[in-house]
């Protein structure tokens, strides 16, 4: 489902209605909403606690959407506002290029893995540039801290998403999840990859045990410190599509995303159990993501990022040597 | 970024109660501290002056909520040997076991408040939860989850019944295994070591110059504890360890604290199987005579000592009390030097500092060379409405 | 070589389980007898000695004449339920029940005679 042929009316009706419905804007609003309180609630049962109900997120972005919104005095009018408006673009954009319903996204070519990767940046620096504008001393110290952990995390995230490409031998994802169905023991070479990959988004989204930047008992908040209103609900938004974005890319890389496909006709049956298959598998990495944040404590900044580069990095350089070796050595 | 002034607190998520330290950072260590106190600062003392010894007892008691009862047995400690009377068996063995039961729900609401520090918040709802075990118990004997109100000059109030004593030991048979849980996981886990390992130094030379109290001090390696060196109520009885490290650091804390739970159980159950009978008060007169006295208890936080003086009435002439979240205050302010920025609420929050109990002197800073001034209240009061009326603020 | 998630066996059951809250005011837990919550006053027992009104910490105890009986009249507001008032009575006039759900509107209205 491709807009490449010309200009036919039901062509931008359709490209119009996968932008904003599904698997665009809404879905991707909804689906984002729902993982927080998935997030929230299983957190909260694995500490026995009861846990919010389920139009919570919703509720909580109304509540902040209709909250007095304070730009402080020192703070740069300009850069304060656009930043979070761009983070959220971005991961938004990013959704579309992933393979939810087919192997091919909204438009496909080559190299779409390294624009998702890019569109997954800035968010961060959004972060780093809205704490820094906001005038705050806690607001630069978190900018800084987040901007330590965009040095530490982004390098061990690239190489273990670059490793199924490496087997494929191509920067395509519909190639790489078509690859994925033809030999499902791609899977098991890249496992260290996997796990990697899930250690270094923890780190991306800013989630415990690497959360420092907003680390409620030492800074108050980091860059957030001084957002409040809409601007800290679009924040809040972003990183939860994030978190949504992130998973997808990981469900798709490494566990094929929603492949196999079961139906190829009608069409939307195979959309349907495509778009399940993607759903299930990005809810599995959230749920492990989800389980790693409750288990441990919070490390400080010089910890996390030698542990990027002590133990993440090399690990990461193994795993490609290892797909590299399996590329020759297994001739695809 | 050059030197930047951190104000931590008084209103800081990583404080449970108001107190300033004003950190100079440079980069991520801190530099120096500045440490000031005095925001919940209540007049206890002048408080009690103005009330009845058996008014007072209530007084006391909310000096604290978390270490309430050792402050009790310190007030009645001080007022029966002021008088000279001998309190029961029967009633020193229960307040024995009032101050160690506390002892055990102090130590687990710290490890819940140090896990929440350091961002662990399943560890915190985990410790938490256990801890509703102690309070039920204290409950169930006392009548009240804190401020127990189970003292009175010449004994215990209440009675231990047959029922309440079986229940006390099926409670510490479960609070074992979960303290062995909590050895098991606190000492092992990876990323509370990679916290709490190597931070917050404090030299056994330094913590004596600073005298610092309690497992703080314990953990350097020096064996105080008021409960050995000047035995109280039944202490000279019950058998027990002091339990000391010496890795002076953060983690040594977490494994005195955790041992020290152990301890506890050990007493408790040493006091519920042989509980003498008897009678659980003394009657004692409401006038005190004259006369000064000084006492001293190992609350769970280190030395906690009392002084009084009377002076024949109904009324004390002076009450003084020194918390030993006080003696440690200083030691901070070392341990601090050459730490990191993300260390600063966990060392903060490894001495188990109980901001509420300290406040109990007055801070005069010498900023200029003017001497300080004596302000009465309705000057103050007067001098706060201008203040505010400058500021665009109608009275 | 320690790897971190010393609590993960455990952690992953009780995901499943029930949660430990009490659903309040659903669900309520019973307190013991011992609770000191709120006195009880017996007026054919009361002899008029004040004891009471002097050794209450807070105030909450005071002595009133009504129908030409001076008697204490106990204001909740101020009361810390210490239960130091049923102690100093020496005709046990006063009784300390296990109510706790005292919650009031405006000041004055919890008041025991």
């Amino acid at each position: 489902m491709v807009c490449r042929e010309g200009v036919e009316g039901i062509n931008i009706v359709l490209t119009l209605l996968y932008l904003l419905i599904f698997p665009g804007f809404l879905f991707l609003f909804s689906f984002s909403l729902f993982t927080q309180y998935l997030d929230r609630k299983i957190y909260a049962r694995i500490q026995r606690r009861v846990g919010p109900p389920f139009l919570q997120p919703f509720a909580d972005l109304v509540k902040l959407a209709a909250k007095e919104d304070v730009v402080p005095e020192k703070a740069e009018r300009f850069m304060f506002t656009v930043a979070p408006i761009v983070g959220l673009a971005a991961v938004f954009a990013a959704f579309l290029y992933l393979p939810i319903v087919a192997p091919t996204g909204l438009h496909s070519f080559d190299g779409d893995l390294i624009v998702v990767l890019y569109l997954l940046t800035i968010p961060t620096l959004a972060l780093f540039l809205g704490g820094w504008y906001s005038g705050n001393v806690f607001g630069q110290k978190g900018g800084m801290r987040v901007a330590s952990l965009l040095f530490s995390y982004e390098i061990p995230f690239f190489l273990a998403l670059l490793t199924p490409a490496l087997i494929k031998g191509s920067w395509k994802m519909a190639d790489i999840v078509n690859f994925e169905v033809t030999h499902p023991l791609a899977l098991l070479v890249s496992l260290l990859g996997f796990v990697i990959g899930i250690i270094s988004l923890q780190g991306k989204l800013e989630r415990l045990p690497f959360d420092i930047p907003e680390a409620e008992t030492e800074i108050v908040a980091g860059p957030l410190v001084e957002y409040s209103g809409r601007r800290l609900a679009l924040l809040r938004l972003t990183r939860d599509v994030e978190m949504v974005v992130g998973a997808g890319l990981i469900a798709v890389i490494f566990l094929g995303g929603p492949m196999p496909l079961l139906f190829t006709e009608p069409a939307y049956l195979s959309w349907i159990w495509g778009a399940t298959m993607f759903l299930l598998k990005t809810l599995f990495v959230i749920f492990l993501l989800i389980v790693m944040k409750s288990a441990v404590a919070r490390i400080r900044t010089d910890q996390m990022i030698s542990l990027a580069y002590k133990w993440l990095i090399p690990l990461a350089l193994i795993q490609i040597f290892i797909a590299i070796m399996v590329r020759f050595m297994g001739g695809i | 970024m050059g030197r930047v002034k951190l104000p931590i607190g008084p209103q800081h998520p990583a404080l449970k109660e108001p107190e300033n330290f004003t950190i100079t950072l440079d980069g991520e260590r801190v530099v120096d501290v500045d440490i000031r106190i005095g925001y919940t600062h209540r007049g206890i003392e002048k408080l009690m002056e103005s009330r009845t010894y058996t008014q007072n007892l209530y007084l006391v008691e909310r000096i604290c909520g978390i270490c309430s009862y050792a402050h009790v047995v310190n007030f009645t400690q001080n007022v029966e040997e002021v008088l000279g009377v001998q309190i029961p068996k029967r009633a020193e063995y229960i307040r024995t076991l009032f101050l160690e039961l506390e002892r055990l729900h102090s130590h687990f609401l710290w490890l819940g408040v140090a896990g929440h520090e350091i961002g662990f918040d399943t560890l915190f709802m985990y410790t938490w939860q256990d801890r509703e075990v102690v309070q039920d118990l204290l409950e169930m004997i006392s009548g009240n989850r804190v401020n127990y109100a189970m003292n009175t000059i010449g004994g215990v109030r209440r009675d231990i019944s047959e029922e309440h004593r079986k229940k006390v030991l099926e409670g510490m048979d479960y609070l074992e295994k979960r303290a062995a849980y909590y050895k098991e996981v606190a000492i092992n886990e990876k990323t509370i070591l990679a916290r709490a390992e190597n931070v917050g130094i404090l030299k056994p030379k330094v913590a004596l110059k600073y005298s610092a109290v309690g497992p703080t001090v314990r953990a350097s390696g020096i064996t105080v504890d008021i409960r050995r060196d000047d035995p109280y109520a039944s202490y000279t009885e019950t058998p027990f360890e002091v339990i000391t490290t010496d890795t002076c650091d953060v983690l040594g804390r977490v494994v005195v604290r955790v041992l020290e739970l152990f301890e506890s159980i050990k007493i408790i159950r040493y006091l519920m199987e042989h509980l003498p009978s008897g009678e659980i008060v003394v009657k004692v007169p409401r006038k005190i005579p004259e006369g000064e006295s000084i006492s001293h208890t190992e609350a769970p936080r280190g030395e906690d000592f009392h002084y009084l003086r009377s002076n024949g009435t109904e009324k004390p002439e002076r009450y003084k009390v020194r918390t030993p979240t006080l003696a440690n205050l200083p030691a901070i302010a070392e341990m601090l030097k050459g730490a990191y920025l993300a260390d600063v609420p966990i060392v903060v929050a490894a001495i188990d500092p109980c901001m509420g109990c300290m406040d109990r002197v007055l801070l005069l800073k010498q900023d200029s060379d003017k001497p300080g001034e004596i302000i009465e209240g309705d000057q103050l009061r007067a001098y706060g409405i201008k203040w505010y009326a400058g500021r665009g603020w109608k009275a | 070589m320690k790897v971190p998630g010393k609590m993960l066996p455990k952690i992953i059951g009780f995901i499943f389980k029930k949660p430990v809250t009490v659903l309040y005011p659903k669900e309520r837990l019973t307190p013991p007898d011992t609770l000191r919550g709120k006195m009880k006053f017996h007026l054919d027992r009361c002899i008029n000695c004040g004891l009471c009104a002097r050794d209450c910490p807070s105030g909450a105890c005071t002595m009133h004449e009504i129908d030409s009986k001076k008697r204490p009249v106990f204001d909740l507001d101020y009361c810390t339920f210490c239960a130091q008032c049923a102690d100093s009575c020496p005709k046990d006039a006063i009784e300390m029940t296990n109510e706790f759900e005292l919650a009031h509107y405006s000041k004055g209205e919890a008041i025991v005679k």
